[in-house]
């Protein structure tokens, strides 16, 4: 099958961000003070088992971000291929039976027959009005009733199965790599891990990945042939929603950043650095910025944005593209709004450096003021930086989905959890309840914002140089303790 | 007498990464009643974790791990926390060494105060207030009445740190710690506080123990002294008996380290000790002290020294005195060998080359560098227009001269103006008005890039070594910065790595420290480096701005002899800022009291300071502590503070503390008086010079 690659606004965006955190990722490789506070991160043992899971978001994130348009097959067999109108991203493709087993309505976790009645036209003649049998949840199931728990079960194991083999292999080579870096013996290795007294809590790590694994797995073997979280309004699998919704609440949270950081670093520092005037000007805009209400600027340029799109349909190939555009706007105006607080921490913290004796020995040899800001002044400010985008992330995220549940974020044919939420609520209401849509939105977005919020703590312990944490209470003096007392 | 508090194998542990430090490793000591124990040591010995432990207030990192604190017959490590808090406070005073941290801003003092009063005697209403008046009357603040309700931002900085003593004296303690209380002070205002810490012990009887880094104070306050090193007292001894002779090789190269006039007069490089005080968090086999010591021998690498005691006063820990026990060494103190191979190869003596140098080019009066009438007014703005109500004169019309290869020291208590007169000078800070003529060239008013241009000629040393290297930046980065700002490009890349090896070796580093960043230095170190980057683009001049101040005695040393090395090899010209008397004996040629944003005498270092003319010199060097066995000398007491910049006296300045004060004092602010050809002073004591006083009546 041929295909054409599509690469959207966000998707563009995306690819810098990546770039620019493996550039990142090389210079901290290469400065000595930088990697001592990333080290302090690495022995975190929640922030590294926060940092597993969110490993897992991002890949299914990334898997969502690379679209393409595949090929119409046309009888003609033309010269020319034509592609089709639909973008799909690598995640759509490997979910394809996800995406395609679409049921008519509402159908519940694991279930097999539809949750509304239907009328059915029975072989004979004559109607009835019957909960229907599912066209692709447990459709291979002869007899439901009885065989359905056996084959989850069956199925569930098989594939947790799979993952526990999937899972020694990944601790097995881990810990041979950590051996041969340490020059140990593996089984030694393997004990100190175990016991949990390795620097990296590597312990941490194994469990959590065994914990996301055996879910993944038996999650994987089983939505195939069931809904496992449900399907929705129009049948969708819900399970599959879910997956797509990760893309829009990672993208929210990092691209928002993206935008935010060249006006807070850049108006933050002059501020701070200039004084006077420029001060002045700086203090003006921001203070005026962040006394207007922020959801009322968000509305409103959203609202504008949505019917200048609607005015101009010919400027979008295709219904992905205008919902990607409105997506990065919402990233844009949020971070917008939002880059007063970090401006106003950079500024107080630059006031300060200014005053700093290195940067008067700078003065002292007449470095210009541009190379006194890029070599002394944003280097020492970046620790800032770095807890402040973190801590945001999670925040950013949550208000995407307030933003869409409002009526003023996403595009509603792109899926997040805010549309998640906003299409259930009504379903709370309704009698038996539609809990599941509430509840995979709920579950996703709460792992994801919980991992990344334990991840953001263990960054700030690290490079907040007020919070140095003290060592766990060691054997090596313990031992001499005893001895001395004795 | 008996003993106050006794301290036995006191071992406390501070957890840390990678590895615990012992901060005090088996400390036995012990205060008898009405005495004053002065323990001693450069910084990071364990002498403020020795006082936290007695309290048992040490940081959650810290522990102690054994031994026992006896304060009269109750052991403190025993006792629970709550009647531990029956000690802190009453059995127990404390004294901080920052008065202006130590005080609770939104308090007033009488509530600090009362605090106490009220939790240990039970105290309340009238009888708080009677008691805090009659304490804030013995630490001599005046109108106490008044002045207790007032907030600690209302006091100056002196009379905080009384106020921190009254309240250590609240609980009428039997024991006060003092951990470095004059440290932050000025001399005149330490001078005051000595004196009352002295009159109280000589009324209430009780002990003080006394920690501090300064020999002065400790020469001048103690009974008795022990010198800690390495979490361990090395040496202890009545004052007499450690001031005489001090045994232990660290105490006596103590000694050797202070600069002085002695000592330059004999042209001796000061006597630095080698090395940094070593991490506590290792162990030890042997003498800590082995690795610096001139006299270690095999057996102090391989057996920890025990106690020897040489007269019933003096103990001694060293392998020294071991073997015939009581008869001292008399072998001098080795005195050149220092850990500073400042010694500059034929091929780094290039810098001396450098263009500018040479007399072809000096302005015709010869001077380096000229100021004259130099003002730095900082406006003061007020009410919404933020329109100027006044102007804070941080320096009010100071003239000096510099010669090439001399140096001048500009001394003065803090808040004078003396920094802000240095920047000033290198237009680091835009003078208000005022001419800096720099060989000829006027600095003021000069465009940015032509005074760029120049920047290379003139460079500066800053106080804190902690805060003048970018911590983000290698050691080679720092160093090229200015070469590189200034476009000082003598061959290519290659020749300018060499060029920072060369100046690494010049201020006693190796050349490979290039490639790691400032957090691994020791202040010492990183003083250097602050130095090579300063000498990186060739200066003539170099304003060193307490250059020392921050740094031990033994490690000031080191700077001191490196500076006056360089001095000599590159021929450059200090202008040296500082407080600190004894390094102005030792390195300075000319010296400039300054004295609220104006010099009030100025001469060479023997006229000042073997004759000072001015009031204010001479209670600033009466007031100096030094170290002499019999107390001969009258320290002249200056009442009150500084007075503010922003609002100084009518007249002349100091009047108001002055006590030769004369109604023509508070007038006119007095012309020059000449004494020599060098030295002068503004002081209506002495006839004024015809000239210029007529011009300033004029004026």
């Amino acid at each position: 099958m041929s295909f054409k690659p599509e690469i959207l606004w966000t998707d563009a965006l995306v690819y810098v961000l990546v770039a620019v955190i493996v550039i990142f990722a090389w210079q901290v490789r290469r400065h000595e003070h930088l990697l001592a506070s990333w080290r302090r991160v690495g022995h975190s043992a929640s922030g590294m088992a926060a940092l597993t899971i969110l490993v897992f978001f991002i890949v299914i994130g990334l898997l969502d971000t690379i679209h393409l348009r595949p090929a119409i097959e046309n009888g003609n067999g033309g010269s020319e291929t034509a592609y089709g109108v639909e973008v799909l991203s690598l995640l759509d493709l490997l979910a394809t039976p996800l995406r395609m087993q679409v049921e008519t309505t509402y159908s519940a976790p694991f279930a097999t027959h539809l949750y509304a009645r239907e009328t059915v036209e029975l072989p004979g003649g004559g109607q009835v009005r019957e909960f229907p049998r599912l066209k692709f949840g447990g459709a291979h199931l002869q007899d439901p009733e009885a065989q359905l728990a056996g084959d989850i079960a069956i199925r569930a194991g098989t594939g947790a199965g799979f993952a526990l083999l999937l899972w020694f292999l990944i601790t097995a080579s881990v810990t041979a790599i950590v051996a041969h870096r340490r020059g140990e013996k593996f089984v030694f290795t393997l004990s100190t891990i175990w016991r949990g007294i390795t620097p990296v809590p590597w312990r941490a790590v194994f469990v959590t990945l065994a914990l996301v694994l055996l879910l993944g797995g038996a999650a994987l073997a089983l939505c195939g042939d069931y809904h496992i979280l449900g399907t929705d309004k129009v049948g969708q699998d819900v399970f599959y929603q879910s997956l797509k919704s990760i893309r829009t609440g990672l993208l929210i949270g990092t691209l928002t950043t993206l935008m935010m950081l060249p006006f807070a670093l850049l108006l933050g520092v002059a501020a701070g650095y200039f004084r006077g005037w420029v001060d002045d000007l700086i203090q003006y805009l921001y203070t005026t910025l962040s006394s207007i209400p922020g959801v009322l600027l968000i509305a409103a340029t959203v609202l504008m944005i949505q019917v200048y799109m609607e005015t101009h349909p010919e400027l979008f190939d295709t219904i992905a593209a205008r919902a990607d555009l409105r997506l990065l706007f919402l990233c844009i105006i949020l971070g917008v709004t939002s880059w007063t607080g970090l401006c106003r921490l950079l500024r107080g913290e630059t006031l300060k450096l200014r005053e700093m004796e290195y940067i008067q020995a700078a003065h002292a040899f007449g470095v210009s003021h541009w190379r006194i800001i890029s070599r002394h002044i944003i280097p020492n400010v970046m620790h800032i930086v770095l807890i402040t985008t973190v801590m945001d992330f999670s925040g950013l995220v949550l208000a995407e989905a307030v933003l869409s549940y409002v009526g003023v974020g996403v595009d509603p044919s792109t899926i997040s959890f805010g549309t998640m939420i906003n299409a259930a609520r009504l379903e709370m209401a309704r009698e038996p309840m539609v809990w599941w849509a509430l509840f995979a939105a709920f579950s996703f977005m709460f792992a994801l914002v919980l991992s990344a919020n334990l991840f953001a703590d263990a960054v700030q312990n690290a490079f907040d140089p007020r919070m140095k944490t003290l060592s766990a209470l060691s054997g090596t003096w313990r031992r001499k303790s005893i001895g001395k007392n004795a | 007498m008996s003993s106050v508090l006794e301290i036995k194998n006191l071992e406390t542990v501070l957890h840390s990464e990678p590895r615990p430090v012992w901060a005090v490793d088996g400390l036995t000591l012990q205060i008898l009643k009405g005495e004053t124990f002065a323990l001693l040591g450069e910084s990071g010995c364990g002498k403020s974790i020795t006082a936290l432990s007695i309290m048992r207030l040490l940081p959650e990192a810290g522990e102690i791990m054994g031994g026992s604190v006896c304060l009269g017959d109750q052991d403190l490590l025993l006792l629970p926390e709550t009647a531990m808090r029956n000690v802190r406070g009453k059995r127990i005073g404390m004294i901080f060494q920052e008065p202006m941290l130590s005080l609770n801003p939104v308090m007033t003092v009488a509530q600090q105060i009362g605090e106490v009063l009220q939790r240990h005697f039970d105290l309340r209403g009238q009888a708080v207030e009677k008691r805090i008046v009659q304490i804030l009357d013995q630490v001599g603040i005046p109108d106490a009445a008044n002045r207790m309700n007032e907030y600690p931002f209302q006091f100056s900085g002196g009379m905080k740190q009384r106020m921190m003593i009254a309240m250590a004296l609240a609980g009428e303690p039997e024991l006060l710690i003092a951990d470095e209380p004059t440290t932050a002070l000025d001399v005149t205002i330490q001078a005051q506080v000595l004196e009352l810490m002295r009159g109280l012990q000589q009324q209430g009887g009780m002990a003080i123990l006394l920690i501090t880094h300064d020999l002065g104070v400790a020469s001048e306050m103690a009974h008795r002294v022990g010198i800690m090193y390495a979490g361990e007292i090395v040496e202890m001894a009545s004052r007499e008996a450690f001031f005489r002779g001090p045994a232990h090789p660290y105490s006596r190269k103590l000694l050797a380290a202070l600069p002085g006039r002695d000592r330059r007069r004999q042209g001796h490089r000061l006597d630095a000790i080698r090395g940094n005080v070593p991490s506590l968090s290792r162990e030890f086999v042997g003498c800590r002290f082995a690795d610096r010591c001139d006299h270690a021998w095999e057996l102090c690498h391989q057996v920890a020294p025990g106690w020897t005691a040489l007269t019933g006063e003096q103990q001694v820990r060293c392998h020294l005195f071991d073997q015939n026990s009581g008869s001292r060494i008399v072998k001098p103190p080795v005195s050149g060998q220092t850990a500073a191979p400042a010694t500059l190869d034929a091929e780094s003596r290039e810098f001396e080359s450098s263009p500018a140098a040479g007399a072809e080019q000096s302005a015709p009066d010869g001077s380096l560098l000229s100021v004259t009438d130099l003002k730095v007014y900082f406006p003061i703005h007020k009410g919404l227009m933020r329109r100027v109500a006044g102007y804070v004169k941080a320096v009010d019309g100071i003239s000096l001269r510099i010669d090439r290869g001399t140096t001048l020291a500009l001394v003065g208590e803090s808040g004078c103006g003396k920094t802000t007169a240095g920047k000033a000078m290198l237009q680091l800070i835009p003078p208000t008005a005022g001419n800096v003529r720099y060989n000829g060239v006027e600095l003021v008013g000069l465009e940015r890039h032509r005074l760029r241009s120049l920047r290379s000629e003139f460079q500066l040393i800053f106080q804190d070594p902690y805060s003048s290297l970018n911590p983000r930046m290698r050691i080679v980065d720092i160093i090229e910065e200015g070469m590189n700002a200034l476009g000082i490009k003598d061959g290519g890349k290659e020749h300018e790595e060499k060029k920072v090896d060369r100046l690494l070796e010049s201020v006693g580093l190796p050349a490979e420290t290039k490639w790691r960043y400032p957090h691994e230095f020791s202040g010492g170190q990183r003083q250097r480096i602050a130095i090579a980057r300063a000498l990186a683009v060739n200066p003539k001049l170099i304003v060193c701005d307490e250059p020392t101040s921050a740094l031990d005695v033994s490690v000031q040393a080191q700077i001191l002899n490196l500076l006056r090395e360089l001095q000599r090899n590159l021929g450059l010209a200090y202008l040296f800022i500082t407080h600190n008397i004894s390094v102005v004996e030792y390195i300075a040629d000319e010296i400039a009291v300054m004295y609220l944003g104006r010099i009030v005498e100025r001469g060479m270092v023997d006229e000042v300071l073997d004759s000072p003319r001015h009031p204010y010199t001479q209670a600033l060097l009466s007031a100096v502590p030094v170290i002499e066995l019999e107390s001969k000398r009258k320290v002249i007491r200056l009442h009150g503070d500084l007075p503010s910049p922003a609002n100084p006296p009518q007249g002349c300045h100091f009047h108001p503390r002055c006590s030769h004060v004369m109604p023509v004092c508070r007038k006119n602010y007095p012309a020059a008086s000449i004494f020599s050809s060098t030295h002068t002073a503004h002081c209506y004591l002495y006839p004024q010079d015809e000239e210029q006083s007529d011009r300033k009546t004029q004026a």
